[in-house]
């Protein structure tokens, strides 16, 4: 598992990689915002904890086709069944790596665009918080479509369709306990929620992705 | 036997492509799998790597010994040979490459990337990986594709080794790899189904 780790990542970071693009992605929504809002901060910074949220989330989307769809193209994921490698290894691999190249990256930038936004210094931290604690539920959820549409041509429609729904309840926990704990509210609450649909998809959906795998791959 | 296989039917997209095959290799011994375009060597292989389901019949192969190697490499262009043979090392447990990449003549290659290699090279990169998984029976989809005719010979050579190391190989291919004794023609036409026999509905869609 730590092979297939070291070599996702170093195919991430070597050109055409796909490593920047969902940063790049967010980092475009989120300066976007404040051009077309206006300048008023109250606002701005009302809105600061959805748009963070919702960034992260689409920059999510873009990048998660990528997961299979190569390894599926150049023949990799039949040998991988066939190693002696479990498939829910390859999953989690696939999926921590997916979340150290695109949601870990989200997490550090994300002190620098709330300054953009006109948040506070003590109310970034509820935001890194929230998606400290939410990005790896994104990307294990984002691995489960992609091995579901793995092998179709194209299938990033379908695979936007599917993921968005399961995406719903990390957005909702995520952007309440950021909004909460800006407003100066309790955020216990939420912040366990959004800690058990990470924890719980992390448990199910390698078990679900490595099925889906096997089916699509016949 | 390494490989017993009775009676068995596949299908590829609901067509039934193959029935009543029987294929038996010992230890050592190599079945060369021939038959024209679409007859199912391909389906076979992979029903045998497990990565099929099969329509009825018995398959006896121990499914933590086989290595297959299908039409794609499974490299990335991206990264160095190397990186790409230490890669599939790992996987399967193994420490060095340097034998593995001595006998497949990729010693100067080690340090360019893949995606600038030829694709005769690219495919010796691809066949290299059989020598890092140390597993005994090996299914070959078209191994000589795109191989050169010294690049033949040598891996010719290293199936021969493979088998006199008490290896065993199913090898689907068209060229003339220059086997002894050890090795077994089947020829699928011989199996292929009845045209008109439709598999039932569901296996469209399994």
């Amino acid at each position: 598992m730590i092979a297939l780790i070291l070599r996702d990542l170093r195919i991430a970071i070597r050109a055409g990689g796909g490593f920047g693009l969902s940063l790049a992605f967010f980092f475009i929504i989120v300066i976007f915002f404040p051009f077309a809002i206006g300048s008023n901060l109250d606002l701005l910074s009302n809105v600061a904890p959805g748009v963070l949220w919702v960034g992260a989330l689409l920059a999510c989307l873009l990048s998660i086709e990528r997961i299979f769809a190569l390894d599926f193209e150049d023949g990799t994921l039949d040998l991988l069944v066939t190693s002696p490698l479990p498939l829910e290894g390859v999953v989690i691999s696939k999926a921590f790596v997916h979340w150290l190249t695109t949601g870990l990256p989200l997490v550090c930038l994300t002190p620098f665009l709330g300054v953009l936004l006109g948040l506070q210094n003590s109310s970034v931290i509820f935001l890194i918080i929230s998606l400290l604690f939410g990005t790896p539920a994104l990307s294990i959820i984002g691995t489960f479509g992609a091995a579901l549409t793995a092998g179709m041509k194209r299938g990033g429609l379908l695979l936007s369709i599917l993921v968005l729904p399961l995406y719903i309840p990390t957005l909702i926990f995520g952007a309440e306990a950021a909004r909460r704990g800006i407003e100066g509210f309790e955020t216990q609450t939420s912040i366990l929620l959004l800690l058990g649909v990470t924890l719980l998809s992390w448990a199910i959906l390698p078990f679900a992705a490595a099925s889906a795998l096997k089916i699509n791959l016949r | 036997m390494v490989i017993s296989v009775r009676s068995l039917s596949v299908s590829r997209g609901g067509i039934s492509l193959l029935q009543g095959l029987n294929i038996e290799i010992k230890n050592g011994y190599m079945g060369i799998l021939q038959g024209p375009n679409g007859i199912g060597k391909t389906t076979l292989l992979r029903a045998l790597a497990g990565l099929q389901p099969i329509e009825s019949g018995k398959i006896q192969v121990s499914s933590d010994d086989i290595c297959y190697s299908g039409h794609l490499d499974g490299v990335k262009p991206t990264l160095t040979v190397q990186e790409n043979l230490e890669f599939w090392a790992n996987i399967f447990g193994f420490s060095s490459i340097s034998a593995v990449a001595e006998k497949f003549i990729l010693v100067d290659l080690l340090n360019i990337r893949v995606g600038n290699l030829s694709a005769g090279q690219k495919r010796r990169v691809g066949l290299a990986r059989l020598g890092l998984t140390g597993r005994s029976i090996w299914l070959l989809d078209e191994p000589t594709v795109s191989l050169d005719e010294t690049s033949v010979k040598i891996f010719g050579n290293i199936i021969n080794d493979h088998l006199s190391e008490n290896g065993s190989a199913l090898i689907a291919t068209h060229m003339d790899l220059g086997f002894k004794n050890n090795a077994q023609i089947i020829d699928l036409l011989k199996y292929q189904s009845k045209p008109g026999e439709l598999s039932s509905s569901d296996g469209a869609f399994l």
